[in-house]
């Protein structure tokens, strides 16, 4: 066997602002051409892992380093960031900040122009690599020209164009949709096949990575790694629920039904999954033991009508048109498609943030034209993707109490209602807290506070859980369907199927500035048409299923849903 | 709230495109400065009359740059207003000759020194903004960095200055997000508010903006370090025009313009151009 | 000179587009062809955080871009600008945020960006513009005076709030308990 290319031994980290380690004995061989996810959720030092393999740590961020870390057969504290930067190749998650250049081209020439390498012989490598990755028409676009997904493909060619000997890639599919992160798993299958390097991949997002084969998972879980298997076999393990990874949703089917998961049925792939014909009868009976009835369908009265709403930035360009639909008292809801398909215009009409072309939009049967966005924020409560990009004053108690300055009230029911409010998001405890102390799901609780108290009719959601592991996910979530159940109307924008598929009975899908269909979440992802033209991915379980001989897919995913509500919780 | 109308680059193919923008940064920063220098009014003339050329070769039609020149109007005409409420009489002393056309008021008199002193004020200014356009609109602004550092800037500042031109769409939108969701909690910039209210209400959606650039500071300077930024003393540049002949022509003329420029100017002794004497 | 870090090189680009984007929403005042200029607030504590030659260069590529956008370069008035970040910069060069923010060094930024101004619109504009463009004295100072006092106000009052709630960002975590 050849000799590791990335060799952590007993290496521990602790960053000089911190009190505690992060990272204990880690102790990990990468060998080259290997394929590596490393799993975890936040807080488990994944990422940690990932500034010690670029040279990050110790380079850009300071700290005490313990045992030995060797890339490329150097020690890493002993080079230079910038000679790490020619064995390892990164591409971060925030594919805004990693595209640097005015242009596509220029960008994948970034690291060639820091080289000083002559004109001539950058453009024939930059030729080359952007067609590897398939970007060679979109040289002279800028940045803002893109899609998330395009981006990627971007940031990757810029640090192929190196010849590195590890590609890393932190958390790639956080910010896309799901189409486009199928596609970026496959494009890093295709690169490595051809560069041979090794493939670091850090997420949590396990069931997607898997998309395509990986040789080994590493888990990790607060600064240590907890296993380190091939995924066959960790697969099989209750490691990953244990440590806050979200198994692939077939596997747990199939644990629902009361299957044991071996090795030997290649569980990686749900596509290469090999079932006995017994195995499938009992995902057949368990199936059958407790169909769902349809979900409840008891249509309310009216809360939100939006009519023949047409809307455009640029005169003739129509960003959304000829939208239609009604949302009823105490719906949860969700609102997807791909990237830039209008969605998050549509909720900034809904707000009047933008006005309508043509179209109306109506709140319990009044038209909303003519109402301010200050007026409309009383009925209609809008959270930003991003709580940082919300929160304007340093302390909690005066960020949630900021709205109401505006609405002539007394100190004395101010207070009452701020109170109130803290209670219903469990932020009574922080009340005096500056709002920095806060982990990234209390900001979030934050931002969702300072709209509540208003006490609109509806929240609009942009993204609620994006980039969040499944711990803050589901904390996230479960929160909302309180609020739900307390009898919010909640809308949610948002490209993560789970979710849709997990809380929103009913999905409303976009694609290109058309309302494409307004119906059940399960019927969506169990309809191969509406998956494509959406940008969506259909789920495992509709895989499972029809593998299983189940007649109706669609029942089959409502069937888990149901089951993992009553039971699994 | 709206998008803000802004010059920008205008791709074509035009004599005044093709070449560097070495040489068109070159000539615009001459060109500015011998603007600068004179208070020659036939200096003034032919640099008006030179600007026109260039921009009909340019190939940029009228209709792009009107809403420009506009704002280039109403500006030079708020400052004559100034100019002439504050001194009315600065003219004559400048030009040591008084001619006086009529009287408005008071001290308010209107002179033909006064009003020959304000024709060429406003003549060092116009003569600039063709050409000050022109750069903008015919320069790809990837040019711009590999064109600083080539006039002997470091490329580091000149790599900031392409940042900055690829994160103002990033802030723009930023900022238009941030102030939305601010409106809707009530605080505005714009509006009845009182003046004392709107600059608080300011600092309220400034903070959430500054503190996310400062994140994207971090994450920007990590990736342009990962990738080898600042690892040489130079660097090479992907988008930059070879110099050619014309180039060698352009900057030539730019420097024949500010030695010519010099030579008329001082060549009497004055700055100024005087036919009242 | 000492080599830019890239991060100040990074402070400056994204420093002057933040500089661009908020010059071109500025809020009018009372007095003609003078605005709060909003920009200025943020070069300050730019300046600050990322030293003298972030700020100058800030305030020099931010404000050239608004002009060449707007109307053509008004050079005095550029270096006007950047000459008020190297100033700040400079005054408040010793101070270290990361150890959090006393009355002290909030004093010390108000006096830095007093002077700053001072200098700058009350002298280095008005001066370049006598020098360039030999429009009469009075006018130039009165202009300098309004612009010099109201970019002030502004850093004094909107620099300052963000210098405290930038500063109480840095909290540190394990300090604070519920109750």
């Amino acid at each position: 066997m050849s000799s590791p290319i990335i060799s952590f031994q007993n290496f521990g980290f602790q960053y000089t602002a911190q009190a505690e380690p992060t990272l204990y004995e880690i102790n990990l061989d990468i060998y080259p051409g290997e394929r590596v996810l490393v799993a975890g959720s936040s807080g488990s030092g994944k990422s940690t892992v990932a500034s010690c393999i670029n040279g990050l740590i110790p380079f850009a961020y300071p700290g005490q380093s313990t045992g030995k870390l060797l890339v490329d057969g150097k020690e890493v504290k002993e080079s230079s960031i910038f000679e790490m930067s020619r064995s390892v190749g990164t591409v971060l998650q925030d594919t805004d900040g990693q595209f640097i250049g005015l242009t596509v081209g220029e960008d994948i020439a970034f690291a060639l122009e820091n080289e000083c390498v002559d004109q001539e012989q950058m453009k024939l490598t930059v030729d080359e690599v952007s067609r590897l990755v398939d970007i060679d028409h979109h040289l002279q676009h800028a940045p803002h020209e893109l899609s998330g997904g395009q981006k990627q493909r971007v940031s990757l060619a810029g640090v192929m164009v190196d010849e590195v000997k590890v590609l890393l890639f932190d958390e790639p599919l956080a910010n896309l949709d799901p189409a486009a992160g199928k596609n970026t798993i496959e494009l890093i299958e295709k690169v490595q096949e051809r560069t041979k390097a090794a493939v670091i991949i850090i997420e949590h997002r396990l069931e997607d990575v898997l998309w395509r084969s990986v040789d080994r998972i590493v888990l990790m879980h607060e600064g240590r790694i907890v296993a380190d298997q091939r995924p066959e076999e960790l697969l099989c393990s209750a490691l990953l629920t244990e440590h806050g990874i979200r198994e692939p949703l077939y596997l747990t089917a199939l644990k629902y039904a009361g299957v044991t998961v071996t090795p030997e049925m290649s569980p990686a792939h749900v596509d290469s999954l090999k079932l006995t014909d017994e195995q499938k009868g009992m995902v057949r009976t368990w199936y059958q033991s407790g169909k769902e009835g349809k979900m409840q369908s008891g249509k309310a009265e009216p809360l939100l009508q939006v009519e023949h709403l047409t809307f455009g930035y640029q005169q003739g360009k129509n960003t959304l048109e000829d939208i239609d639909f009604t949302i009823y008292k105490g719906e949860m809801i969700s609102i997807v498609g791909r990237n830039g398909a209008g969605k998050s215009t549509l909720a900034k009409l809904i707000c009047g943030f933008e006005l309508p072309v043509s179209g109306r939009i109506l709140l319990e049967g009044r038209d909303l034209l003519n109402d301010t966005i200050r007026e409309r924020a009383e009925k209609i409560g809008y959270v930003m993707q991003n709580p940082n990009q919300m929160i304007s004053k340093p302390m909690i108690w005066d960020e949630v109490e900021l709205a109401l300055l505006k609405m002539g009230m007394t100190e004395e029911e101010r207070k009452e209602r701020v109170e109130e409010t803290l209670k219903i998001c469990g932020l009574y405890p922080f009340r005096k807290w500056p709002v920095s102390a806060l982990s990234y799901g209390q900001k979030k609780r934050v931002t969702i506070a300072s709209i509540l108290v208003c006490r609109p009719q509806i929240l609009i959601l942009d993204e609620p859980t994006a980039g969040q592991d499944y711990f803050h996910y589901t904390e996230i979530m479960e929160f909302l369907v309180e609020l739900n159940r307390q009898g919010y109307t909640i809308l949610m924008v948002t490209h993560d199927m789970h979710l849709m598929l997990e809380y929103t009975p009913r999905a409303i899908v976009f694609s290109e500035g058309k309302l494409l269909a307004d119906t059940s979440a399960a019927h969506v992802l169990n309809s191969p048409s509406l998956v494509e033209k959406a940008n969506l991915k259909e789920t495992s379980l509709y895989t499972l299923s029809v593998s299983c001989g189940v007649e109706d897919p669609q029942a089959f995913t409502e069937r888990f849903i149901g089951y993992e509500r009553k039971e699994a919780r | 709230m709206a998008k803000v109308a802004i010059m920008s680059y205008i791709r074509r193919k035009s004599l005044v495109h093709e070449l560097t923008g070495t040489t068109k940064l070159v000539f615009f920063l001459l060109w500015s400065v011998a603007a600068m220098v004179t208070y020659d009014t036939r200096v003034l003339l032919c640099m008006l009359a030179g600007s026109f050329v260039i921009f009909k070769i340019s190939k940029v039609r009228f209709r792009e740059v009107r809403f420009v020149l506009g704002l280039a109007a109403v500006f030079l005409l708020m400052n004559n207003l100034f100019v002439y409420l504050f001194s009315p009489e600065y003219g004559v002393g400048l030009y040591r000759s008084r001619t006086v056309l009529l009287t408005v008021a008071g001290p308010y008199t209107v002179t033909l020194e006064q009003l020959f002193y304000h024709f060429n004020m406003t003549m060092k200014v116009v003569c600039v903004v063709p050409v000050a356009l022109l750069f903008i609109a015919c320069t790809d602004p990837s040019e711009f960095a590999a064109s600083l550092a080539s006039i002997g800037v470091s490329y580091r500042i000149g790599y900031s200055v392409s940042l900055a031109l690829r994160y103002i769409p990033d802030v723009q939108r930023d900022f238009t997000n941030i102030s939305q969701a601010q409106q809707a909690r009530g605080i505005e910039l714009s509006g009845k508010d009182k003046f004392w209210t709107r600059i608080k209400n300011s600092a309220a959606i400034l903070l959430p903006l500054v503190l996310s650039s400062l994140n994207r500071i971090e994450t920007v300077s990590n990736a342009m370090e990962l990738r080898g930024f600042g690892k040489k003393n130079k660097r090479t540049w992907y988008v930059q025009r070879k110099f050619q002949k014309k180039d060698w022509i352009a900057m030539g003329l730019a420097v024949a313009i500010i030695a010519l420029d010099l030579l008329i100017t001082f060549r009497d002794g004055s700055r100024y151009y005087n036919p009242f004497l | 000179m000492k080599k830019l870090s890239v991060k100040s090189v990074v402070a400056i680009g994204i420093g002057a587009a933040l500089f661009f984007v908020l010059g071109k929403i500025s809020i009018p005042t009372p007095v003609p062809n003078t605005y709060i200029s909003l920009q200025y607030a943020v070069q300050a504590v730019f300046a600050m955080l990322f030293g003298p030659i972030a700020g100058l260069l800030i305030g020099l590529v931010g404000h050239t871009l608004i002009d060449a956008t707007n109307y053509g370069p008004w050079w005095s008035w550029i270096i006007a600008s950047g000459m008020a970040g190297l100033i700040i910069g400079i005054i408040t060069m010793k101070l270290d945020m990361s150890e959090g923010l006393d009355g002290k060094k909030l004093i010390r930024f108000n006096v830095a960006q007093v002077i700053a101004h001072l200098v700058s619109w009350g002298f280095i504009a008005p001066c370049l513009d006598i020098l360039i463009y030999a429009e009469p004295l009075e006018k130039l100072f009165m202009q300098g005076l309004v612009a010099g006092i109201s970019n002030m106000l502004t850093t004094g009052v909107v620099g300052t709030l963000l210098l405290i709630a930038y500063s109480k960002t840095l909290v540190k975590k394990g300090s604070l308990n519920k109750e």
